[in-house]
């Protein structure tokens, strides 16, 4: 049975894992990584080719393996150098998160291994994504890393963050803790996909700090087996017409346990949130939530959460809009159900058979214009569609 | 090509169609009419097989197989072709892969097509979302020029269509019933030379569709009875002029 928010699935007992694991050698040349790995990374969007790539990080276990920026105006590298290079790098930790927050802020800060470091310098308009990948192949580790990405002003760039995990692996417990700076008139383009195991459970823990005229676009996908994530990046907006645009396509399958929300502090004049959900169960949990807190008049924003329940399981779309003053302008929509059999029928009348026109709606339903989504996700996502098919039967 | 022997359809626990008799034969058009709630549109959804329209008596035969019972992609493989009077929304699905979908079979090409409906600017839009009445009849029309099916049902294919675009429409109509004067492209070069092979069951309140295509033979639907059988614009003189009660009570 689903209990939402049940101890069970979301309280995590530190101790049964490893905070310790053996270091990884430096790969200078990718092409050598064994395939085993790279397939993997593959999954989340990591090009081992790194062509059409501004720059690469990946981590595995706590091992900075490969680290590199290869265009003018961006800086990649892990926090550890990051905090030797940059006598200013404190001022950007623990700045919108605190450490006390929960136990497992307080494992980042006590038993911290790495994170990424990613800065595009001001002005800088950097072409190609920025792509990073933490990847656990320790059998019973947690991960703990701690990633600081800054946007300086007038900058634009766009980052793609693969999680995943060794295929071998069985348990393992991701706990990440990212704060984000978005500077005045910056753009910041964040995809992020996650490939964990069945039984691995995750606790992304995010801050993102938006400036007057900066852009946050941040992408969640998350389509594959996952024992627990849960996770509610915070963003708030503290500049003039500061604007987030967040969408996340969820998949979950029997025993998936997926609390997922976005909350969004609007606190200047002319600010713009958005927060859109597709959540598809096939027998597991997903909690999308969403949260928007409008403190100035002349604020706006927007949450749609939309939820199909093909096989059973639960889906549970949790809205929540507080308007501290008048002139506040939010709005939500939510949505959760089954395929409508008429649709199905309409698109059999065309000559596709049941399940060609099952995976077409559910296709469409994911189908949300997700802006700057790197080329071959939508493949992945097709891959997984056919997958949570399988399922289905 | 198509014979439907006494059959008996309940919707909801209700019967909404008995005794129903007719015959299509190979390239014929008949037209249908019959006042609104009749069961027009619940006799397509029979002969193309969805579910909540369930066939208490009597059977359906397509080409000479029994399709009563027959999953609705079954029906459609076998060449039957529906333009519905309301399709759903389909969020998120691309008219045109739509379309593609559709005439994936003989590579049909979505943008000849669409040009032919004059809506390639709809593409790109997804199947039936904001749609007004006369942009459907063109989506659903198109969705059949590619799938090339050999039986025709078309649900009110001009009600709510502008003028000009009837006129379009009519010529598509035609082409999808392989008697097309006017040759698109050169596609259709022998069409009006070659035997019509195609079949098509219409129905329409207001005959306009006839200004345009060639009617071997009207019915009418009244009460959930096919009532009458003869020249499709004589009976429509008498609906127009006597009214449907008077009209059935011809054969009665
Ligand atoms: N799914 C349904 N549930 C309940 N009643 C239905 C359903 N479908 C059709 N009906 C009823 O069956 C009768 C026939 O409906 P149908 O849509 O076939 O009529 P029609 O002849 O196509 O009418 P129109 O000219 O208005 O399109 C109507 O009384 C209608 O309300
Ligand atoms: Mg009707």
């Amino acid at each position: 049975m689903h209990h939402v928010g049940s101890k069970a699935q979301t309280d995590i007992d530190l101790s049964k894992y490893r905070s310790e694991a053996e270091k990884h050698e430096y790969v200078e040349d990718l092409g050598r990584i064994d395939t085993v790995d790279s397939n993997k990374w593959l999954n989340v969007g990591v090009d081992i080719a790194e062509t059409g790539r501004a720059g690469t990080f990946i981590q595995k276990d706590c091992s900075v393996i490969h680290s590199k920026a290869m265009r003018d105006g961006v800086e990649v590298m892990g926090i550890s150098e990051a905090l030797k290079k940059h006598e200013w790098m404190d001022q950007y930790l623990w700045k919108y998160i605190s450490p006390e927050k929960d136990q497992f802020t307080q494992a980042a800060k006590t038993k911290p291994h790495e994170g990424y470091f990613i800065r595009s310098f001001q002005g800088a308009k950097i072409q190609q994504p920025v792509q990073a990948c933490l990847y656990i192949a320790k059998e019973g580790f947690s991960q703990n890393v701690h990633n600081v990405v800054i946007a300086e002003e007038d900058s634009e760039m766009h980052i793609i963050t693969g999680c995943s995990t060794s295929p071998h692996l069985i348990t393992g417990l991701h706990v990440g803790v990212s704060e984000i700076f978005v500077k005045k008139g910056a753009t910041l383009h964040f995809t992020m996909i996650h490939d964990w195991g069945e039984q691995i459970n995750v606790r992304p823990r995010t801050a993102i700090h938006v400036e007057a005229g900066g852009v946050i676009v941040s992408n969640y996908i998350s389509l594959r087996p996952v024992g627990s994530l849960q996770m509610s990046p915070t963003t708030y907006l503290d500049g003039r017409g500061a604007v987030a645009r967040f969408n996340s396509i969820l998949v979950a399958s029997a025993g998936c346990h997926l609390d997922v929300g976005s909350t969004v502090h609007l606190n200047q004049p002319e600010t713009r949130a958005e927060i859109i959900s597709r959540a598809i169960t096939v027998g597991g949990t997903i909690i999308a939530r969403g949260e928007m807190i409008g403190k100035v008049a002349g604020c706006k924003g927007h949450l749609e959460c939309k939820g199909l329940i093909l096989k059973d399981g639960l889906m549970q779309a949790i809205p929540e809009l507080q308007g501290h003053v008048p002139g506040v302008e939010m709005s939500h929509e939510a949505a959760v159900g089954k395929i409508d059999q008429r649709e199905i029928e309409y698109l059999m009348a065309r000559g596709l058979d049941e399940d060609e026109a099952v995976s077409t709606i559910v296709r469409g339903f994911l189908n949300v214009d997700i802006e700057g989504l790197p080329a071959g996700l939508a493949a992945e996502i097709d891959k997984a569609v056919t997958e949570t098919q399988k399922d289905m039967m | 090509m198509l014979v439907i022997e006494d059959l008996a359809v309940e919707v909801g626990g209700k019967t909404i169609l008995n005794h129903i008799n007719m015959e299509i034969p190979e390239g014929e058009t008949h037209i249908l009419f019959g006042p609104n709630g009749s069961g027009k549109t619940s006799l397509m959804m029979t002969i193309i097989g969805f579910s909540g329209y369930t066939v208490t008596n009597g059977k359906i035969t397509f080409k000479g197989e029994d399709i009563t019972y027959m999953p609705i992609h079954e029906r459609a493989r076998l060449g039957v072709g529906v333009s519905f009077q309301r399709p759903p929304t389909i969020n998120g699905l691309k008219t045109r892969d739509l379309v593609a979908l559709c005439g994936r079979n003989h590579k049909a090409d979505v943008e000849t097509l669409a040009g032919l409906l004059n809506f390639e600017g709809f593409l790109e839009r997804d199947v039936n979302r904001n749609f007004s009445g006369g942009e459907i009849k063109r989506s659903e029309l198109l969705q059949l020029m590619a799938q090339e099916p050999d039986l025709v049902l078309l649900d009110e294919p001009e009600s709510g269509v502008d003028l000009e675009n009837i006129v379009l429409l009519g010529e598509v109509i035609n082409t999808l019933l392989e008697r097309g004067v006017k040759k698109p492209r050169g596609i259709m070069e022998h069409a009006h030379l070659k035997k019509k092979t195609k079949s098509a069951l219409v129905i329409t309140h207001t005959g306009h569709i006839l200004d345009y295509i060639t009617a071997d033979k009207g019915q009418v639907l009244y009460n959930g009875h096919l009532c009458c059988s003869r020249n499709a614009r004589e009976i429509l003189k008498w609906i127009r002029e006597y009214g449907y009660e008077e009209c059935v009570r011809c054969t009665m």
